[in-house]
């Protein structure tokens, strides 16, 4: 048969296609951990996902019925969607299903069966033969640095430096089987050619390779993300999945002749008995993820329909569109975590905040003095063509540490180094467990730029030289559009306050191998400082201001802009160019920087109820004190809970969600549907929404599902290879995913994206970019418009590929509202419902 | 006073395990705060004693704790010394055990087995102090005994994975084969001295003429056989390979346990028994080879390696192969200040290991060199590319070890086939009944035969246990096994010697009663999990049968002479009736107590521990 013939290349894809996409840890981007399952719609993918490679897609059925018994899946709603979905004559049927039928819940997967046969013909564990030392040559090869020693033949190839290993190494060999170093030094041994030896029947390759490969995800998807990267290693490494594959298989032989002679054993295809299911074979649906759907959907909707209920609660009283001066603006990232923030800063002075993705329109590379490469300063799709260049830093941005000096793994290095420093370490630590402090280990978001140092961002000419083909800074037409694009889509284009405030924000933390995950995303995992102070500095330029006017945004001239960044973990703030300010702004800046300070305070105090060690009823001032010392504890295992708890996007005007007590659970974008009535920005806001707040959302989702299988497993035991990944011991695999510890507190609800416009627009817009489209589409990420006028709410569905709006009637018809929020947090770490503000 | 006080550095934690063990599993403040008072109280009434001490002259004592056995020939005692060595250590481990703690009072905040962290911690600190504190070898192998079973515990605290639960059975194997060393020691220097001697008495012998003359071989073997327990326990050539692979728990306790504190208990053992060794050139020629090669082979293996937490092993276990070459050289002293030093660097060094990444690719991302070709090389590229193999290679150290030591286990265990249930009940249990008719008629018999029967006897006690050893399909067969195999060593001493009523009771009842206790267990587990209940791969009944595998758990420490049961005071009591011409007897004996204790943590392991056999939560890969 045709269809039985193996095709390397096909294969190959395949693999790449379905192999975990995680970067280098340097490098940490959110995404959704089951991307290659994106064609599906939600449920069926991971039904699907789960009977292809038995990953855990769901909640236990256990879980789902506590929740339910503690109300925390409303019964209302639960039995809204059974009777929409199945009618309301087989209402009782179900719910009987849901919550009392025993169903077998151990899954079954097509992984692994065919591979294991080793074990069942030869008694061979051939994974353990293999792996420890597959892991080891492959780690060695791509490290990046912790070796002192480098692979001696780096600056080949994989399977060149292998071969090159073998033929020249006399003392000890890689393999140990004759006919294995004559398939690798004297013949053209590709994937097909040594299947045949090990596995003999091509119907059954791909199989294989699929089982072989999945028994080691971690380092088969980093070396198939590597295989297209090798810019992401600043220590470049040629290695290709096809590569890693056949030294894999050469392995597997080379165990076999090991234990068995080259004639004591034969090809698999010879000792398998029962047909095997291919791993891609049509699914066959089981009830049970019926009943998982249904759990889902109902605990989703439970927090959801709080929300959007709250939504049409705007009180009539409060004037929307408020001509009245305020103190200040301030433009925030879209980030959940400054939701809360901005709540505080909004209510201690008479402000108004807006959230945009934290790249603030402005992508290019950023590299700062005397730094050795470049790093991507915009969402990580994005190819910039600009490069920022840092220059007269005062700071050095790398101190350092004797402690992960080479020398003290020396011999007498280490015989000097033991006896010396070594005592100063016992102090060093007892320090650092009593009285926290920084240390050269920190990674810190304001180290990310220099608070002094000029930034060379405006391109005088085209002609300009460039560097490895970037352009360096902006000319002020491209400052000009992607200003206006900025101001226009986040609604700011008129009554601006005399201080508008950009504000990135970014992370710190000690002891942290996914660092990179807590900074802000759409700035691919680094501090949003750079964009902020360029962003301010272009729009107080005159030129660019004029070319503004030109496109109908008037800024005032006493107006100025100031960049700043926010620190999420220690809750700190850092403007930058203060000096530029005139006098009276000067004077409203320091009164700014007051309501600052207590808003950063209080928002220290609202997220320390998630941490269990601090107190959370004293003193503002006092709690943020101990929420500082987190990032610079080398024992705290979650400096900040990052995204955990996200839940929802709502893309609208702030001014209708003020009212709203959200929980630091949601992304906001600000959006003005009004001065945007073809959605022209609007497609610019939700092609970055889907990606990276469904991105995050999703792996935050699966992470914690599938803790062992999508997920790091907890990080305390975590050992870091090559810098590159973390793995558990010696010998394990490289994990993917997020550690149990940013899971904790992590609700595993979708993403509700909540659109303030008309159904007709958002769905024209939203069709116009088919990736954007898919992730609405298949409900990866659920959509819920508002209509501006009369506040109805519609669902979007595509059932049968027939996208439609559907009437939503929330059922939650009081929110119960809330004077002192402060008292209700005081009291409880568990997630709080939607609260009106009084 | 004294007494007192230094009776509270090993009660005071034990007593605080007890509290641990028995304060409900999610009240976390308590069971750290009970572990953090514990600890602390230890350090700083440790720190002013020592000061008090140092300030009094520093004269070392011996304390006679407890007597746990005695009859007119044989006394059983636990004595506790100290001196400057104790000092030093007690205080080095206080003060680490101390800050890790605190540091896991957060550090291990909503972990799952929060409790039975701070368990073990609290129990391997005890068992550290009590080592320390031991004043002579039947002391120090009761704490050796247990710091065994609590780094076993440790290893093995994400038991819920293979790896580490593997690592840990491996770990656990390699700590007891390096027992033998001790046992074989505390029965020759039986033969010397004719009593338990004190290391205090030792001491002072030593210092006169003539020690150890005429006991040359004796005392050489002596030496042998604490420099394999010492390598065993510090990891030194060829046991090297088992430090990076016990880095399996939480990052903490690798820290307090394979980067500092468990690890260099070699060094300790060395120092402390000096006297038996340090009139002899050539044990200490081979200590200090010994050393020398680990550090060189350790260095190199540190070199290489991608990963950062063997890296940080190997590069201890390299000063640690110094340490013994300045042990050997006769400085103890700067021995003692070297362990203290690279205790704190490498605690430290582990615990900031995850700092690693952002502080490395900083340091590439300002100071990136790509690397020129170099052009001259001292060493050829074929001899560069060996080194390079062998040494990411471990030098072979870790397939070296299952190749000449566990392999041939498991060869013999696998021809032993033939002993099923049906042949050890229609087979052995008349052989045995035979053997005790033998008994009665002993003196009816020619010399020869009278002393062959005892070796003949062990020999079939260590056929049963290989057997055990390697039994893949029955639990309870291999758990049977074992507890003939002491019945046939009780048969074979009985041969050998008078052993009394009284005495055989003491090392028979304790194995009656824990063999029947597993016994039970292992019989209402089977009732459960019919279908799982096999030995070929891990089961990890824990998860759903947890007070069942603790109860197991301790059945199994009993069997195997773990200062639980009277087993443990029997089978020292066996070897003073083993004599001093009768190593091949000595020998079989300990091999029997060591692969026994093996083979039933293996059975523990199998049945309870490693990836949930059931799938209806999610588990990991084999891999993870």
């Amino acid at each position: 048969m045709d269809s039985q013939i193996f095709e390397e290349k096909v294969v190959l894809q395949n693999l790449q296609h379905y192999l975990p996409h995680q970067n280098p840890l340097k490098d940490f981007v959110h995404h959704n951990t089951l991307n290659s399952f994106q064609n599906l719609p939600f449920h069926e993918a991971l039904e699907t996902a789960s009977s292809y490679f038995g990953y855990k897609t769901y909640l236990q059925l256990k879980e789902y019925r506590a929740l339910y018994a503690q109300n925390k899946i409303n019964h209302a709603i639960l039995d809204r969607i059974i009777c929409e979905a199945k009618g309301k004559e087989n209402l009782a049927e179900w719910k009987k299903k849901l919550i009392e039928e025993h169903y077998d819940t151990a899954w079954r997967n097509r992984l692994g069966y065919l591979h294991h046969s080793w074990d069942r013909a030869y008694q061979l564990n051939i994974e353990k033969e293999v792996h420890t030392f597959l892991f080891r040559l492959v780690g060695s090869y791509v490290d990046q640095g912790i070796s002192m020693e480098k692979f001696p033949t780096e600056s080949s190839s994989f399977l060149e430096a292998i071969k090159i290993l073998e033929a020249n190494s006399f003392l000890v060999k890689i393999f140990q089987s004759k006919r294995v170093r004559h398939l690798l030094l004297h013949t053209e041994c590709s994937i097909t050619s040594l299947l045949d030896i090990l596995v003999g029947d091509q119907s059954l390759y791909e199989q294989y390779l699929f089982d072989q490969q999945f028994a080691h995800a971690g380092w088969s998807g980093m070396v198939a993300v590597l295989e297209h990267h090798h810019e992401t290693l600043l220590d470049e490494r040629q290695i290709s999945l096809e590569d890693f594959i056949i030294f894999e298989l050469l392995l597997e032989i080379d165990a076999l002749d090991r234990k068995f002679g080259e004639k004591g054993w034969t090809s698999l295809n010879n000792h398998i008995k029962t047909v095997i299911t291919p791993i891609f074979a049509p699914i066959v649906k089981r009830p049970l993820f019926e009943v998982y759907a249904f759990w889902q959907e109902a605990y989703e909707w439970t927090l959801y329909d709080q929300v959007l209920s709250g939504l049409q609660q705007v009180p009539k009283d409060k004037n929307l569109s408020k001509e009245s001066k305020y103190d200040f603006q301030a433009i925030f990232c879209i980030d959940d975590r400054e939701c809360s923030f901005r709540r505080y800063v909004e209510q201690f002075g008479n402000t108004q905040t807006f959230g945009t993705a934290g790249f603030f329109n402005l992508e290019f590379y950023f590299q700062p003095e005397n730094g050795k490469f470049f790093t991507k300063s915009c969402p990580a799709p994005v190819n910039p063509k600009y490069l920022i260049k840092e220059t007269k830093a005062k700071q050095h941005h790398h101190k350092h540490d004797a402690h992960f000096s080479r020398i003290s793994r020396n011999l007498l290095g280490g015989w000097l180094v033991s006896q010396t420093i070594g005592f100063w370490s016992a102090i060093q630590l007892a320090w650092n467990i009593f009285k926290p402090s920084e240390t050269p280990a920190l990674v810190s978001s304001f180290r990310h730029m220099d608070h002094d140092s000029v930034l060379q961002f405006e391109c005088k000419s085209l002609n300009a030289p460039k560097d490895h083909d970037l352009q360096i800074g902006f000319t002020i037409d491209e400052m000009i559009n992607r200003l206006e694009a900025l101001l226009k889509s986040i609604g700011l284009t008129k009554n601006f306050s005399d201080l508008v405030y950009l504000i990135g924000h970014g992370a710190s933390s000690v002891n942290n191998t996914h660092y990179a995950g807590y900074d802000c995303g759409a700035c691919s995992g680094r501090a949003g400082s750079v964009n902020a102070r360029i962003g301010a500095a272009m729009a107080n330029k005159p030129e660019v201001r004029e070319g503004l006017a030109k496109k109908g945004i008037e800024i005032p001239e006493t107006t100025q802009f100031l960049g700043a960044l926010h620190d999420t973990t220690r809750d700190e703030i850092d403007f930058y160019d203060e000096n530029i300010l005139s006098e009276s702004n000067n004077i409203l800046h320091k009164k700014n920087k007051e309501i600052f300070k207590k808003s950063l305070a209080y928002n220290a105090k609202e997220r320390s109820r998630r941490f269990a060690l601090i107190d959370s009823h004293q003193s503002a001032e006092k709690v943020h004190e101990e929420v500082k010392l987190r990032a610079l504890s080398l024992f705290e295992p979650r400096p900040e809970w990052n995204h955990a708890s996200n839940a929802m996007c709502i893309v609208g005007r702030r001014e209708t969600n003020k009212h709203l007590f959200l929980d630091r659970r949601s992304f906001l974008n600000s959006y003005d549907y009004a001065q945007d009535l073809e959605g022209k920005y609007l497609l610019g806001i939700l092609q970055a929404v889907a990606p990276v707040c469904g991105g995050i959302n999703l792996e935050y989702y699966f992470s914690k599902v599938d803790n062992q299988r999508l997920g790091a497993g907890s990080k305390l035991p975590h050992n870091v290879i090559g810098l590159i990944g973390v793995a558990n011991g010696l010998d394990g695999d490289l994990r993917t995913g997020l550690p149990l510890q940013m899971l904790n507190i992590h609700d595993t609800l979708r993403l509700l994206v909540v659109v303030e416009h008309f159904p007709a627009v958002v769905l024209q817009t939203i069709k116009k970019n088919p990736a954007t489209y898919q992730w609405f589409a298949n409900y990866w990420v659920h959509l819920v418009v508002i209509d501006p006028e009369t506040t109805k709410l519609y669902r979007f569905t595509n059932e049968n590929q027939n996208a439609q709006w559907i009437d939503y009637e929330p059922i939650t018809k009081k929110i119960p509202s809330v004077k002192n929020i402060e008292e209700v947090f005081e009291n409880t770490s568990e997630n709080l419902p939607i609260y009106l503000f009084k | 006073m004294n007494n007192y006080l230094i009776l509270s550095f090993v009660l005071v934690p034990f007593l605080g395990f007890l509290l641990t063990i028995s304060t409900p599993e999610h009240r976390e403040r308590i069971i750290s705060n009970i572990t953090i008072f514990a600890i602390g109280t230890t350090f700083f009434s440790l720190l002013g004693f020592v000061i008090y001490w140092a300030f009094s002259g520093a004269i070392p004592f011996s304390i006679n704790e407890l007597t746990l056995y005695s009859s007119e020939k044989y006394m059983f005692l636990i004595i506790f010394y100290f001196d400057a060595v104790t000092a030093t250590y007690l205080l080095a481990g206080a003060f680490i055990a101390f800050l890790i703690v605190r540091y896991c009072s957060y550090y291990m905040h909503l972990e799952k087995g929060y409790r039975r962290f701070f368990d073990t911690i609290l129990f391997f600190y005890f068992s550290y102090n009590f080592t320390v504190l031991s004043g002579n070898f039947e002391t120090l192998f009761m704490g050796w005994e247990m710091l065994g079973i609590s780094s076993f515990l440790l290893i093995a605290f994400y038991r819920e994975r293979y790896l580490p639960v593997r690592n840990a059975v491996k770990v656990f194997s390699i700590y007891r084969i390096g027992d033998i060393g001790i046992l074989l020691t505390m029965w020759a220097s039986h033969h010397l001295w004719h009593e338990n001697i004190s290391f205090m008495k030792l001491k002072s012998m030593s210092l006169e003429a003539g020690f150890l003359a005429g006991h040359d071989q004796l005392g050489l073997f002596i030496a042998i056989c604490l420099l394999v327990a010492a390598s065993a326990k510090s990891a030194q050539f060829p046991f090297s390979a088992w430090v990076p692979r016990a880095m399996e728990g939480p990052t903490p306790s690798s820290a307090i346990f394979y980067g500092s504190l468990s690890i260099h208990f070699g060094v300790f053992l060395l120092i402390r028994t000096m006297p038996f060794w340090e009139q002899q050139p050539i044990a200490r020629i081979l200590i200090a080879l010994v050393g020398l090669t680990t550090a060189l082979t350790s260095y190199f293996t540190s070199k290489v390696q991608p990963t950062i937490k063997t890296q940080i092993a190997y590069a201890s276990i390299s000063q640690i192969g110094l340490m013994f070459v300045e042990i050997a050289l006769g400085f103890e002293t700067l021995a003692l200040v070297h362990f203290v030093g690279n205790a704190f660097l490498r605690t430290y060094q582990l615990l900031v290991s995850p700092s690693v990444v952002s502080y490395l690719i900083r340091e590439q991302f300002y100071y990136f060199k790509p690397q020129a070709p170099k052009k001259l090389h001292f060493l050829s590229k074929g001899l560069r590319y060996s080194l390079f193999l062998f040494a990411l290679r471990e030098f072979e150290l870790d397939t070296l070890m299952s190749k000449f030591v566990f392999k041939p286990f498991k060869k013999i265990g696998n021809r032993l086939n033939f002993l099923t249930y049906k042949n050890v009940f229609y087979y052995f249990v008349p052989i045995y009944l035979l053997g005790w008719l033998l008994f009665t008629l002993e003196h009816h018999f020619p010399v020869w035969l009278n002393e062959s029967l005892p070796v003949l006897f062990a020999g079939i006690a260590l056929i049963m246990i290989m057997r055990a050893f390697t039994e893949h399909k029955y639990p309870r067969l291999a758990w049977l096994l074992v507890a003939m195999g002491h019945f046939w060593i009780a048969l074979a001493i009985m041969h050998n010697e008078k052993f009394g009523m009284i005495e055989l009771a003491w090392y028979l009842g304790g194995v009656v009663f824990s063999a029947g206790l597993g016994w039970f267990f292992l019989e209402k587990l089977r009732k459960q999990e019919k279908f799982l209940f096999k030995l070929h791969r891990y089961y990890g009944h824990i998860y759903e049968h947890p007070r069942l595998a603790m109860a197991f758990f301790l059945s199994t420490l009993g069997l195997m002479g773990f200062p639980i049961t009277t087993t443990f005071i029997g089978e020292d009591l066996i070897f003073s009736h083993i004599h001093e011409n009768q190593l091949i007897l000595a020998f079989l004996v300990s091999s029997c107590f060591v692969i026994g204790g093996i083979a039933l943590i293996r059975i523990y392991a199998r049945l309870f521990l490693g990836s949930h056999a059931k799938v209806y939560h999610e588990t990991p890969l084999q891999s993870a």
